[in-house]
């Protein structure tokens, strides 16, 4: 492996996060029953017309924005033809020859190092329907639902040169994405797809090998193994001498093994030409400079920001803006805290930590955004003690209740008053002679045990700075 | 009133009738339905008749207008369209075996506006296959007949539209017209007709043969009763992307248009090889008529002219190519009852559904457009539409009207035509050069050859110069009698 | 994928049409032709094809495309979801359909 470089340009694409499709009426939400939102239009029936969406143009613009790209003052759709019953005109509408976007980058950083990518393109198109197979029918059945919701391609230059670099640009262009409010971008619906083009070379040549494509990689898990199995497949038949052909292929993630496809991926002919039904769009200065000002804080300034106003650690800055829905948690909390540092810590540790435990990515969280801040306000002022805050904030991030209720209702209010602690203190003592002895010998360190006695007396409400002093003064009072 | 007297009368002459309360809708209709009756069966010009349905309808209008509820200028006048233009629960079948038994859930921009407007359709017109021909012979349901001379054809593709307005079998018509599937079929069977500027009417619910070229037009007996019809369906359409604003057509302005300060010019190369010396005499005949009546005529060359063709058959086979790879069998349309694999059902339904010049056209676009070639052919064609475009634009600095012959002979025999589909390509000459850059084009009738079959007159404007267009095609009709003339009288003045 | 080199590879052949070709257009157009259409259709494609080489004479250098002759201020829709679910009329003309769904054998990836 170590004598071969493996070079990979990413196509990407995204379903804008529109309300209805491209062309026509018809919603284009996600997850309905099989052909509920199709008309004569998506459908593909004779005479019928498209008519642009106005949104499709302003979230393509949008993007290109934010990806540094060239905004294409005159841009036009062609048609590609193909045969295939996921597409009911046998063409799919998309922009070959006069792209809305052009020329842009996006930095990552990968392997501690940052690099500019570059994006070669950004093009509006269409999508195609979904074919379920029947295997008691020996048949396959076409779903049009999804048919001409409308999608942006975004196509980088080949300047990927490992996984880490494409998982990393992967992240950050959906980051992006979700902070433009374009799309939702989510790999499992199939809103966000990345297909991988990648040859491999002996390192020092100039000369690009034969390029495959992958696509149907589920997850960015799935996309670093599609690219360490299909560089081991070009490794191997450049070593033995087999003939590699430029092909798409679909990654099998249980078989770990890329097949060609057969179907509409490998026709060769698309006999493109400007869609005669659709004008041009123009799209004026005046319209790019509304879109640009009304682009939201985009991660690099937002994390920029965070190092520089809140004094956070360039990691942490770096994963809180890596998401807008973290974002929005951790700027509410801090917000409403008015402790930046605090807020992050939480994000940081105890919501990560919730997410992974329950597989969930942050786009998936459903709690109201004040509840942090709310158990953060709660432990600052006494009210509750970390572990109760910690406990609590599970719930809410579980089933979303109301922070200042469950404690109420549970009763976990902490125990600040020394008149109530006093006694258990001195209970414990009585009951832990060992443990006491022990510190009295000189082992400071058997004093967390009669704090943890004393805590689980108090049944986790004591407020463990009066619980720890009246222990030290008990002890103290022993000394005798 | 007599059937026969009414069937004499032109659209607008009925509308005021029907106003006046001299006849009624009903009995307009009733009137076509038997002239159908009587005719059709030779003809062969509709694919489909509403019987008792327009009768039906005629009699829900003649309310309406009695109520004072409906006073469009064509209301309640019996009317057909050509059968590639979508009605919604009534099969439209494009002359297709395809769609032979395809029934659209939906219905035209056009259908809305003229049901809004009174219109009663009396049925649905053949035509070639997909538009795909000028001869209207290879439609599946059957070759359609001129009314003049039922050896020969009525030319096309609108040719049920032009010979049911000729033989009285319809008042008005709408067809559709790519490369003068309006206007050449309206010069073989003796009517008027308009393509408009491309935009003005909607495409929304036509039936795509080449889109950038198709537009929606009408067929009258007269060129008055056609801008009343033309204004019926005129208008930008949400549903159409292309369409454009458009203002009607003002009659009476129309009907007092004069000929002084009208510049006309005149190609040269419309009257250079291939054209019948008959043909020829007829049209310089018209254009005198003009200068007789006070325009200036000025003859000029257009050599762009000679390039029409080929630039039309690669922009118009391209986009039909394309057009028609939607019908696979799958969604609607003829699927073959032999096909097993998903590979047959888009090979066997195609081979059998398409008739052989709609294949041919289908094979010749993919051609064009296949790899490699996209450069030489449709390039090559879009940069000879902005250079059409520009001898145009130059042309209209110096006139207001450009004439000349609608096709280069009268209209030839049935069956003359398949044999060599070059030469019925080539009959297209004058007639593509509007389409390929959108301008408003008609042909009017302009004389007779020595066996009394019609010649046509194509005049060509700037965008958007209908007014003018149908203006001095009035002033043409007030002052010749051509468009007079009907195939059952033919020789009583001749 | 989208890449302006895979479009422009070959200049085109004078236009001669074989029976290579059209077996090649027949693919494409996913038409079968009969054996007596073919010769025919390969006779009249070469004679129109030869026709259509005039084009070439013309001198189009520097000449821009013109694809939209009448252009206007497009017409843009409105995001908003405005059709109902129209299913059982979309589907009415399949030649089959199941399970809402139009229906065809079984296709391989």
């Amino acid at each position: 492996m170590a004598n071969f470089e493996t070079v990979m340009g990413i196509e990407v694409h995204v379903e804008l996060s529109t309300k209805s499709k491209i062309f026509c009426g018809c919603s284009a939400r996600f997850g309905d029953e099989a052909n509920a939102h199709v008309c004569e239009g998506c459908a593909g029936m004779p005479g019928t017309l498209p008519t642009l969406n106005r949104r499709v143009v302003e979230y393509a613009v949008r993007a290109g924005l934010a990806l540094n790209c060239e905004i294409s003052r005159f841009s036009r759709f062609d048609r590609k033809s193909y045969f295939y019953p996921d597409l009911p005109a046998s063409y799919q509408v998309t922009q070959l020859y006069h792209p809305i976007c052009k020329n842009g980058h996006l930095d990552i950083v990968a392997d501690g190092k940052t690099k500019r990518i570059g994006i070669n393109r950004i093009h509006i198109e269409e999508d195609a329907g979904k074919l379920v197979h029947d295997d008691w029918d020996d048949c396959s059945l076409v779903d049009y639902n999804r048919c001409s919701v409308p999608l942006i391609e975004i196509v980088s230059e080949p300047d990927f040169r490992s996984a880490d670099e494409v998982v990393a640009y992967l992240e950050k262009l959906k980051a992006t994405l979700q902070y433009l409010g374009v799309s939702d971008c989510k790999m499992q619906e199939g809103s966000m797809r990345a297909d991988i083009n990648l040859s491999v070379r002996p390192v020092g040549s100039e000369k690009f090998g034969v390029r495959t494509e992958m696509k149907n990689m589920a997850s960015l898990k799935s996309i670093a193994r599609a690219i360490a199995g299909e560089t081991r497949r070009h490794i191997d038949a450049i070593e033995s001498g087999e003939t590699l052909i430029q092909e798409t292929r679909r990654w099998d993630d249980n078989k770990g093994f890329s097949f060609a496809m057969r179907n509409k991926e490998n026709a060769k002919d698309y006999k493109y030409f400007p869609d005669p039904n659709l004008m041009p769009v123009i799209v004026e200065e005046e319209y790019i400079r509304e879109i640009r000002a009304s682009l939201p804080e985009l991660p690099e300034e937002k994390k920029a920001r965070y190092i520089r106003e809140f004094g956070l650690p360039e990691y942490d800055a770096d994963i809180l803006t890596g998401s807008r829905y973290l974002v929005a948690v951790f700027e509410r909390a801090a917000d409403i805290c008015k402790n930046p540092k605090e807020a992050s810590n939480w994000v940081m540790t105890e919501l990560l930590k919730l997410l992974n435990d329950a597989q969930m990515q942050p786009e998936d969280m459903k709690f109201s955004p004040d509840s942090l801040g709310t158990i953060l306000n709660m432990l600052t002022e006494g009210k509750i003690n970390r572990a109760v805050a910690k406990k609590t904030f599970a719930e809410v991030f579980e089933s979303d209740v109301d922070p200042v209720d469950y404690v109420r209702k549970n009763g976990l209010m902490q125990v600040s008053d020394t008149g109530s602690i006093e006694p258990v203190i001195r209970e414990v003592l009585d009951a832990n002679r060992k443990a006491v002895s022990e510190y009295l010998a000189g082992n400071e360190k058997s004093i967390q045990f009669l704090i943890g006695q004393s805590m689980k007396a108090l049944r986790g409400k004591g407020d463990p700075q009066v619980v720890r002093d009246l222990l030290i003064k008990g002890l103290d009072e022993r000394k005798g | 009133m007599k059937d026969e007297n009414i069937l004499n009368m032109t659209a607008l002459e009925v509308a005021r009738a029907i106003r006046s309360g001299d006849i009624t809708s009903p009995q307009a209709t009733e009137a076509v339905l038997s002239a159908i009756e009587e005719k059709d069966g030779e003809l062969n010009g509709y694919i489909r008749v509403f019987g008792d349905r327009a009768i039906a309808r005629a009699s829900e209008v003649q309310k309406q207008i009695e109520r004072g509820a409906l006073d469009y200028p064509l209301a309640g006048v019996p009317y057909a369209i050509k059968d590639n233009i979508c009605t919604e629960g009534i099969p439209t079948t494009c002359g297709s075996k395809m769609l032979e038994n395809f029934i659209p859930p939906y219905s035209a921009t056009v259908v809305h506006d003229l049901e809004r407007a009174g219109a009663v359709s009396v049925g649905k017109l053949n035509l070639d296959e997909f538009c795909m021909g000028s001869t209207s012979e290879t439609s599946f349901f059957g070759p359609v007949k001129n009314p003049w001379d039922t050896t020969r054809v009525p030319g096309g593709s609108s040719g049920g539209a032009a010979a049911s307005v000729a033989a009285r079998m319809s008042f008005y018509a709408y067809g559709s017209d790519t490369g003068g599937s309006i206007r050449q079929p309206c010069s073989y069977c003796g009517v008027s007709g308009i393509k408009p500027t491309y935009g003005s009417v909607s495409r929304f619910g036509l039936i795509a043969y080449a889109s950038s070229l198709d537009q929606i037009g009408p067929i009258g007996r007269d060129m008055l009763d056609c801008a009343a019809a033309l204004n019926q369906i005129i208008g930008k359409d949400p549903a159409d992307q292309t369409t454009i604003d458009t203002v009607p057509i003002d009659l009476s302005a129309a009907s007092e248009f004069s000929g002084k300060g009208l510049r006309i010019g005149v190609p040269e190369d419309f009257f250079a090889e291939g054209i019948d010396p008959e043909v020829e005499a007829a049209v310089r005949k018209a254009v005198h008529v003009f200068s007789e009546l006070g325009a200036s005529v000025t003859s000029f060359r257009l050599p762009i002219a000679r390039y029409a063709i080929p630039t039309y058959y690669i922009i118009a086979c391209a986009e039909a190519c394309s057009n028609l790879s939607r019908y696979d069998g799958i969604k609607y349309g003829y699927r073959s009852q032999n096909a097993k694999s998903l590979s047959d059902i888009y090979v066997m339904s195609r081979s059998e559904g398409f008739g052989l010049e709609v294949k041919r056209r289908i094979m010749l676009g993919n051609y064009v457009l296949s790899s490699g070639f996209y450069d030489a052919y449709y390039k090559k064609a879009l940069q000879s539409k902005a250079l059409i475009r520009k001898a145009f634009d130059e042309a209209f600095v110096k006139y207001d009207l450009i004439l000349g012959p609608t096709a280069p002979s009268t209209a030839p025999r049935i069956g003359e035509s398949l044999s060599d589909p070059l030469r019925m390509y080539l009959s297209d000459v004058y007639t593509v050069l509007p389409n390929i850059v959108g301008l408003p084009s008609a042909s009017i009738p302009c004389g007779f050859d020595r066996n009394n079959m019609p010649v046509g007159l194509q005049m060509i404007g700037p965008y958007r110069s209908e007014q003018t267009m149908v203006g001095a095609a009035c002033l043409f009709q007030r002052s010749t009698a051509y468009h007079l003339r009907f195939p059952e009288k033919r020789g009583e003045d001749a | 994928m989208i890449r302006m080199t895979d479009i422009h590879e070959a200049p085109p052949e004078p236009a001669s049409i074989g029976a290579e070709q059209i077996e090649y257009l027949e693919q494409l157009a996913r038409i079968r032709l009969s054996g007596e259409e073919k010769e025919r259709t390969a006779r009249d494609l070469s004679k129109i094809l030869d026709y259509i080489e005039m084009l070439g004479e013309l001198d189009t250098e520097g000449v821009d495309p013109l694809s939209h002759p009448v252009t206007t201020e497009p017409v843009f829709r409105e995001d908003k979801a405005v059709n109902d679910d129209r299913r059982d009329a979309m589907l009415r003309n399949a030649p089959e359909h199941k399970d809402g769904c139009f229906k065809v054998p079984k296709t391989v990836e």
